[in-house]
C-alpha cells in the first residue's frame, strides 16, 4: 500500500505545477477567459511540446500510456489555477472515444493530430431532454445510401466552439431511452447541417448548444460499431468523472487554503477573525472535507476500474462524495470571506463557480447518490461475505 | 498509488484469518453473546481471553509495539488487515489502556526497570489497566486537574478523584496525571506521569451507570496513597508532553473504520428483514439514502486512515492529523449506531429484549441497538471532546 508519486508521476505533478505558476497567475487567466476566443492557443501548443497532449493515450499512437493517477494529477494542478483550455472535453472526453471504439485507420489519424496539439475535438451527447442520462438520446441518424443523414439538437457541449471535430452521438435504432441503438459520428465542426451556438459558462468555461440539421455523415466516419456505443459511453463519461473529480480536488485545496489564510490576515474588533473559535471550527471542518474529498478521490482513481460494476460503484461514490465537499468547502469559503468573497474581481468567487459546476457535469451528487444505491442496494455489496442473521 | 495487496499482504491475509478460524474460542463467542442480549455485564475474562491468545502468537497484541518490546510491529497495511480481520470476525476488541496507552508511553518514556516489570503484563492480558486523566472539575481542560501527588521520602502521596475510568472494576493498574507542582506558573508545567497500582490502601473505585444502563466507567478516589517514587515515568512536572503523545495514540486506533463497515453490513442484512410500507425496509428511498450516506463517508475515512498509515510507516508517530480521525470516526460511529436502532422500529424499546420474566422479546437482532444507540453519545465525548478535536487541528494543523 502507498500513496505516493511514481518518480515519473512526480515530474509529471512538477511540470504541470510549474506551467499554472509560469503561465496561469491570476491576471494572465482573466486575460484569457475575457477574450473572444475563451483561450490560448500558445497554452495549448505548450501542453503538446510538454507531452500533457499525449499522457492518456497508447504509445503506439504517440501516447505515453498514463492511466488514471495520472490524469488525476494534471487535473488536480489545472484545478489549482482554473485552467480553462479544453483538455477534458478534447483528451480526456473525446480522445478516450476514439481510443475505445476508433478503428486503427481512424486512430491512426486522429490521436497524433491530438497529441501535437493540432486538432481538438469535443463530445456532444447531452440533450435538452436527457439531463444526465447517458441512454437517453433523440437525435437521429438515418442511413441513406452511403451516408447517414443526422438531425436533432445536442446541449452545453464543452469545448465544441475550439474544436475542429465533434463526437456526436445519435440514435440509429429503438426507443428514445434505449441503451442499444446508439451510435457515434466523428463530424468536422464545420460540416454543412451543424450549427454551433458558443456561449461563455458561469464558471467563465466555453460551452455550445450544437443545432444538426440534415447532417449527412459518412459510413466511415461511424465511431465503433452501429448501435453499440453506449457501453463505451458510459466508460469514457466515468473515467472523465474521475478526472472532473480530481480538478475538483485541487479547487477544493485552493479554497480552503486561501481561505485559511485570509481569516488569519483580516482583522475585526482589533484581531485576527481566525481567533473566533467560531471561525476556526468551520475552517477544520472545511479542511477535514477536502481531506475526505481527496481520500475519496483516491479510492476511485486505485479501484479495478477494468471491472465495469466496481468501476460504476467507485465512480458514482466520489463523485456523490466530492459534490457534497464542494458545497461545503465553496459555500463556508464564499462566507468567511464576507464581502470580498461575493465580488467578481477577488478569486475565491471563481473557484466557487468551477467547483460549483463541477458538481453538475456528468450528473451530481443526487444523480451519482441514486446510481451508487442501485449498485448496492441488493443489501451486501458483492466483495463483502454474507453474515447470518437469525429471525425469531 | 498503489492499494492492491501484494502476494505478500495477500498471504498475511490468509495467515490472519486462518489464525482466528482455529484459535477464537467459540466459548468466548457464545459467552459474550449471550451476556450481550441478557444485559449482563462482560468479565474481566471475556474483555482478556482474545488479548491473551494474541498475547501468545509473536505479539499480535500489539500489532504496533517494536519487535524489541515483544510486539508485532506489523506495517501499516498489515495492521490494516489485521484490523480489518479481526472485525470481520467479530472478535472482541482489545482494551486500549495497556496495548494503546501506557504501553507506547512505558517504552518511549520509561526506564529500564519499569519496561521490565510492566510491558510482559500488558502484552500477555494478564495485567489489566486503566486510566486516570479526567476529574471532576478537568474534562476537556484536563490541564486544571487537581489530585495531588507530594512526594515524600521515597514515596509520593496522593489525594483527589479521578472519573470517567472505564473498567477500573477489573484493573489491577492505573496510570494517573497528577499534580506534583501547584505552584507552576502554566498548569500545564506542574503535571507528572504516575503508576499506581490499584490494590494500595486508599484507592476506592465506585461505579457509574451509563444511561444505556451498563456499568463501564467509575470513579475512582485516592485518599493518601502511597506510591513509591520508581512509579513516576520520565521526569517530575513532565507529565503533559507524555500525556500529549498518549492522547494522539489514543485518537489514531480511535476511527474504528473496520468495525463501523461491519456494522453497515448487519444494518443492511436487518434492513432486509424489517418491512416498510409491504417492502424491505432496505428499498425504502429515505433509508437507503441514509445508508449509503453512511457508506461514502466511511470510504472516504478508510483511505483517510489509509493515507494516514501510509505517512505513518515513515517511523513518525501519529500526528494532530489524528484528531481528522477521531473527529470523522466517532461520527460514524454514532451514525452506524442511530441507524441500526431506527432500523428496528417499535423493537427499540424493549430494556435488553427480554421480559420481567427472563423471555426474549422481538427479533434476535434488534436486542439492546437501542441501549447501543444511547451508549455511543459518548464516542464525541470522550477521548478529547470533538469540539476540543477541532481546536487542536485548528492550532496544530491550520496554524490559527
Amino acid at each position: 500500500m502507498n500513496f505516493d508519486y511514481t518518480e515519473e508521476q512526480t515530474l509529471l505533478d512538477n511540470m504541470v505545477t510549474s506551467f499554472v505558476r509560469d503561465n496561469y497567475d491570476w491576471d494572465t487567466r482573466c486575460n484569457i477567459v475575457k477574450s473572444e476566443e475563451g483561450w490560448k492557443e500558445e497554452n495549448w501548443k505548450q501542453f503538446a511540446e510538454l507531452g500533457l497532449l499525449g499522457v492518456p493515450f497508447d504509445e503506439a499512437y504517440g501516447g505515453l500510456g498514463g492511466k488514471s493517477a495520472d490524469l488525476m494529477i494534471v487535473m488536480e494542478q489545472f484545478g489549482k489555477g482554473l485552467v480553462v483550455e479544453p483538455y477534458l472535453p478534447t483528451v480526456i472526453l473525446a480522445g478516450g472515444l476514439i481510443s475505445k471504439l476508433g478503428s486503427e485507420e481512424q486512430k491512426n489519424s486522429i490521436i497524433p493530430e491530438i497529441i501535437s496539439g493540432n486538432t481538438r475535438c469535443a463530445f456532444a451527447y447531452a440533450e435538452p431532454q436527457s439531463r444526465f442520462d447517458l441512454n437517453d438520446v433523440k437525435t437521429s441518424a438515418v442511413l441513406n445510401g452511403d451516408d447517414y443523414v443526422l438531425n436533432g439538437f445536442k446541449s452545453v457541449v464543452f469545448g465544441a466552439g475550439m474544436a475542429s471535430h465533434l463526437i456526436i452521438s445519435a440514435r440509429t435504432d429503438g426507443e428514445q431511452r434505449s441503451e442499444s441503438g446508439i451510435t457515434l459520428f466523428i463530424v468536422d465542426t464545420k460540416s454543412e447541417g451543424l450549427t454551433l451556438q458558443n456561449y461563455p459558462t458561469i464558471d467563465e468555461y466555453r460551452a455550445s448548444e450544437v443545432i444538426i440539421e440534415n447532417l449527412k455523415v459518412s459510413k466511415d466516419n461511424v465511431l465503433g460499431k452501429v448501435n453499440m456505443a453506449y457501453d463505451a459511453i458510459e466508460e469514457i463519461v466515468d473515467n472523465s468523472t474521475i478526472a472532473a473529480c480530481s480538478e475538483a480536488v485541487g479547487i477544493l485545496q485552493v479554497l480552503k487554503d486561501s481561505t485559511t489564510e485570509y481569516c488569519k490576515n483580516r482583522k475585526q474588533f482589533g484581531q485576527s477573525i481566525a481567533k473566533n473559535q467560531v471561525i476556526q471550527h468551520r475552517l477544520v471542518d472545511m479542511m477535514i472535507e477536502y481531506e475526505q474529498a481527496k481520500s475519496i478521490l483516491y479510492m476511485a482513481v486505485t479501484a479495478d476500474l477494468t471491472n465495469s460494476d466496481e468501476r460504476r460503484k467507485a465512480v458514482s461514490a466520489a463523485k456523490a462524495r466530492i459534490g457534497k465537499a464542494i458545497k461545503f468547502v465553496g459555500e463556508s469559503a464564499i462566507q468567511l470571506h464576507g464581502g470580498m468573497g461575493v465580488v467578481d474581481e477577488y478569486m475565491v468567487s471563481h473557484y466557487f463557480k468551477r467547483a460549483t459546476m463541477i458538481g453538475v457535469l456528468f450528473g451530481n451528487t443526487d444523480y451519482h447518490m441514486r446510481r451508487y444505491m442501485t449498485l448496492t442496494q441488493s443489501g451486501i455489496s458483492s466483495s463483502d461475505e454474507a453474515i447470518s442473521v437469525s429471525v425469531t | 498509488m498503489d492499494t492492491a495487496f501484494s502476494n505478500e499482504d495477500l498471504k498475511f491475509q490468509s495467515e490472519i484469518r486462518d489464525f482466528i478460524k482455529t484459535n477464537y474460542p467459540q466459548e468466548l463467542r457464545d459467552s459474550i453473546n449471550s451476556k450481550r442480549k441478557l444485559g449482563k455485564e462482560l468479565s474481566r475474562e471475556d474483555l482478556t481471553a482474545w488479548h491473551k491468545i494474541l498475547g501468545k502468537h509473536n505479539g499480535w497484541s500489539a500489532p504496533s509495539w517494536p519487535k524489541q518490546y515483544g510486539g508485532a510491529e506489523f506495517t501499516p497495511t498489515q495492521k490494516y488487515i489485521f484490523e480489518q480481520e479481526c472485525a470481520k470476525a467479530e472478535c472482541q476488541y482489545i482494551m486500549p489502556f495497556g496495548i494503546n496507552m501506557v504501553g507506547p508511553v512505558i517504552y518511549t518514556f520509561g526506564n529500564e526497570e519499569q519496561k521490565a516489570q510492566h510491558l510482559p503484563g500488558i502484552l500477555s492480558g494478564e495485567v489489566f489497566w486503566c486510566q486516570g486523566y479526567s476529574e471532576p472539575g478537568s474534562g476537556s481542560d484536563l490541564a486544571s486537574l487537581k489530585t495531588s501527588a507530594v512526594k515524600e521520602g521515597d514515596h509520593y502521596i496522593v489525594n483527589g478523584q479521578k472519573t470517567w475510568t472505564t473498567m477500573a472494576q477489573y484493573a489491577d493498574w492505573i496510570f494517573c496525571l497528577v499534580r506534583t507542582n501547584p505552584d507552576a506558573e502554566k498548569p500545564q508545567q506542574g503535571i507528572s506521569f504516575l503508576l499506581i497500582d490499584m490494590k494500595t490502601p486508599g484507592v476506592t473505585v465506585r461505579p457509574i451507570k451509563l444511561m444505556d444502563g451498563s456499568h463501564e466507567v467509575n470513579e475512582t478516589w485516592f485518599d493518601n496513597v502511597k506510591v513509591p517514587v520508581e512509579n513516576l515515568i520520565g521526569q517530575e512536572n513532565m507529565g503533559w508532553t507524555y500525556a500529549k503523545f498518549l492522547l494522539a495514540h489514543e485518537r489514531s486506533g480511535i476511527a474504528g473504520v473496520a468495525r463501523s463497515k461491519k456494522a453497515i453490513e448487519r444494518i443492511k442484512q436487518i434492513a432486509s428483514s424489517e418491512m416498510s410500507y409491504g417492502e424491505p425496509l432496505i428499498q425504502d428511498p429515505a433509508f437507503k439514502a441514509k445508508i449509503a450516506a453512511a457508506e461514502l463517508e466511511l470510504s472516504a475515512l478508510e483511505y483517510t486512515e489509509l493515507r494516514t498509515l501510509a505517512k505513518d510507516s515513515a517511523g513518525k508517530g501519529p500526528g494532530p492529523e489524528s484528531s481528522l480521525l477521531k473527529i470523522k470516526g466517532t461520527d460514524i460511529q454514532q451514525t452506524v449506531t442511530e441507524l441500526a436502532m431506527e432500523a428496528v422500529g417499535y423493537y427499540a424499546n424493549p430494556h435488553l429484549g427480554t421480559t420481567l420474566s427472563n423471555e426474549y422479546v422481538g427479533p434476535d437482532y434488534a436486542t439492546n441497538l437501542s441501549g447501543t444507540y444511547f451508549n455511543f453519545r459518548k464516542a464525541s465525548i470522550y477521548g478529547g471532546s470533538n469540539e476540543i478535536q477541532r481546536n487542536i487541528i485548528a492550532k496544530m494543523v491550520l496554524g490559527l
